[in-house]
């Protein structure tokens, strides 16, 4: 039986919700190929516990590979064991995150193999698998079919919903690192800053507050209320983070974020093609902008062209009041 | 420092939602759209001119910049802007957008790196058009090179590169010892983002990139720019990627103005129903 193998991303020691998604499309290129999969977790002493908590969700087994070497990611400490893992695998596939976009185009080039970025769909062509993804900043879906002897594929967490637990628990089973290469000794880890927030991750929010350069340096006062009332994550247009009123990690977008909440709030955004690739995918949009022929109009459900910095605050009293009333 | 910089034309990303599909559905049709630096490989140009000058002296390249591009005869238009701009050669590789695949351009620029021996590589963190985000990664493999993706600022130190990287949730700073590999992301044109050992620590770029002024068009003609087949870089390796069908997005049903926040309120609540 051919085997499809996830790779999981562990940050921190936890594991990241992220990776759930790229284990739903497997599962779906498994019914396809009549494959089985399995989930790789590589990380420093502390990543069992990752590797632990993934063995609920219907893979024949999870493979650990734990390594102080391996405690921060580096894509060219983590390339040889991924592919060492895919030797023989039909399909290797990761979560676009950072991560994911990282790692598995190395990945791919080690193994000589085809690749297909930030997939959107898979279709079953007669056991052959043709994977759909968005291009020209979601524009136009391409159809792609890979003919190396291993495929590699990145997945966009908004078309794939995270799986759910199944059946027994599978075992784990431990691996050995690969040895890396020159590369590996030239690139030192120095730091990484992770900003803390209350609110919920942009991937896995169902509700999505977004600010753009309009807000300016009042981006965080006038949102976060509003955030704070709908249990919702902050977005930002790329002007707003240039701008430096909210982090660059913040920018929902072509090149930023890919969202899809059910409700996603554009705050004074004016809905540039590069923006609107990367939330178009929202059940409902709305949009609150002065210039009633902004485009964002022409993709939100709910317009109101009105100044944000006196709705805004309006919005959060009517949903406050809402809830008092019950 | 001798750096590589990789770039490709694509159709104006600002009208990508212009594009057609030909009615044989296997292509773009962009047929009325102009063609453009990818936005990011213009960032990368300009992160390597940075690198190679005393910011307050730009007009003399400390080192040497290459700017090489796998595209058919018009894709020069490009390369000659580049040069004009500040780079010192260009190099064209004859293909066709369909001749090529993410690996192959990996390889054929793999294939040059070999030859032209950089210090450091510069790509732009992905093509605007195909968004693939893959060849950067994939040619720092092919060559064994530390690398460094979505890069917010680059500053040289004595044989090595300090990197701050665009990730989720921060941002996570790599050392590479040179020979490396960088893919920029879109702040690396702010103006502290890129700093070569010349600029004085207080010095301040402009916002965003330089513009080549007439006497440089005029001089960029007479720089050099040399021709190789795909053949040449690529060794007989085969596209393993097929791209048969191109679909257009189905459209957004079109939506409402809300007169006030209170029905804006009540809609969210009845009709979405995501209150
Ligand atoms: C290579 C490349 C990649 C890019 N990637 C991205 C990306 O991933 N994400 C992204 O967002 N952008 C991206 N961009 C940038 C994009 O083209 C736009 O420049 C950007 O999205 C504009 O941000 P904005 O809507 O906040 O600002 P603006 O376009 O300036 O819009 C501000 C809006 O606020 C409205 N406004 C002003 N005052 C008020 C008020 N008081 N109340 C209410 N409304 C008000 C205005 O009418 C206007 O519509 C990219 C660009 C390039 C070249
Ligand atoms: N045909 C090409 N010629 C030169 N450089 C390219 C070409 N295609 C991609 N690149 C480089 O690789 C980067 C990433 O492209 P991609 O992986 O296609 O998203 C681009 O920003 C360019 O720097």
């Amino acid at each position: 039986m051919s085997t499809v193998l996830v790779v999981a991303e562990v940050a921190q020691g936890s594991l990241k919700k992220a990776t759930l998604s790229a284990v739903t499309f497997a599962k779906q290129a498994c019914a396809a190929l009549g494959a089985q999969f399995n989930i790789l977790v590589l990380g420093g002493p502390g990543a069992g516990k990752a590797a632990e908590e993934l063995r609920a969700y219907g893979a024949a087994k999870v493979l650990l590979c734990e390594d102080p070497s391996l405690t921060d990611y580096v894509a060219e400490r983590f390339a040889p064991t991924v592919a060492e893992a895919a030797k023989g695998c039909a399909l290797v596939c990761a979560t676009a995150t950072s991560f994911g976009k990282d790692l598995l185009p190395r990945v791919a080039a080690r193994l000589d193999a085809a690749f297909a970025g930030d997939c959107s769909a898979l279709q079953d062509q007669g056991g052959k698998l043709v994977f759909k993804r968005p291009t020209y900043a979601g524009n136009a879906y391409a159809s792609v079919e890979l003919s190396s002897a291993v495929a590699v594929a990145t997945v966009r967490q908004s078309e794939f919903e995270g799986a759910a637990t199944q059946g027994t628990p599978c075992p784990v089973e431990s691996i050995t690192l690969s040895a890396a290469g020159a590369a590996a000794a030239r690139v030192e880890f120095v730091s990484i800053s992770q900003v803390k927030s209350e609110r919920p991750e942009l991937g896995d929010a169902r509700i999505i507050v977004s600010g753009g350069r309009a807000v300016k340096e009042k981006f965080f006062e006038v949102l976060e209320p509003l955030a704070a009332e709908l249990g919702a994550a902050i977005g930002a247009s790329r002007a707003a983070c240039d701008a430096g009123y909210a982090p660059g990690d913040y920018q929902v977008g072509q090149t930023g974020k890919i969202v899809a909440p059910d409700l996603y709030v554009a705050v004074g955004i004016s809905g540039a093609i590069q923006h609107i690739a990367g939330m178009k995918g929202s059940k409902t949009i709305v949009a609150i902008n002065t210039d009633p022929e902004a485009p964002i109009f022409q993709l939100a459900d709910y317009g109101l062209v009105m100044d944000l910095f006196t709705a805004v605050p309006a919005l959060v009293s009517a949903l406050k009041a809402r809830k008092a009333a019950g | 420092m001798k750096i590589l910089v990789a770039i490709k034309r694509v159709i104006d990303p600002d009208n990508a939602n212009k594009i057609r599909v030909t009615s044989a559905g296997d292509s773009i049709d962009a047929k009325g759209l102009e063609w453009k630096l990818n936005p990011f490989d213009e960032y990368a140009l300009e992160a390597a001119l940075r690198l190679t000058e005393d910011g307050k002296a730009p007009k003399k390249r400390e080192g040497e910049v290459v700017v090489v591009t796998l595209g058919p005869k018009e894709a020069e238009t490009q390369l000659r802007a580049a040069l004009a701009t500040g780079a010192d050669r260009a190099i064209r590789i004859e293909a066709s957008d369909d001749q090529l695949d993410g690996r192959l351009v990996a390889k054929a620029l793999c294939s040059v790196a070999l030859t032209e021996k950089p210090d450091l590589i510069l790509l732009g963190k992905q093509a605007v058009d195909g968004d693939s985000n893959f060849v950067g990664q994939a040619l720092a493999e092919l060559l064994d090179f530390p690398m460094a993706t979505f890069a917010a600022t680059i500053n040289e130190e004595q044989g090595a590169v300090l990197v701050s990287r665009e990730v989720d949730g921060g941002l996570c700073t790599l050392r590479l010892r040179l020979p490396a590999l960088v893919t920029v992301d879109l702040r690396i044109v702010a103006p502290n983002s890129v700093r070569s050992l010349k600029t004085a620590p207080e010095f301040k770029y402009n916002d965003g990139v330089r513009f080549a002024p007439l006497p440089a068009i005029m001089a960029a003609k007479k720089k050099p720019l040399d021709v190789k087949t795909l053949s040449d870089v690529t060794a007989g390796a085969q596209l393993q990627s097929r791209y048969f069908k191109f679909e257009l997005p189905p459209a957004r049903k079109a939506g409402i103005k809300v007169p006030d926040v209170a029905t804006l309120v009540n809609k969210l609540a009845t009709e979405a129903k995501v209150l």
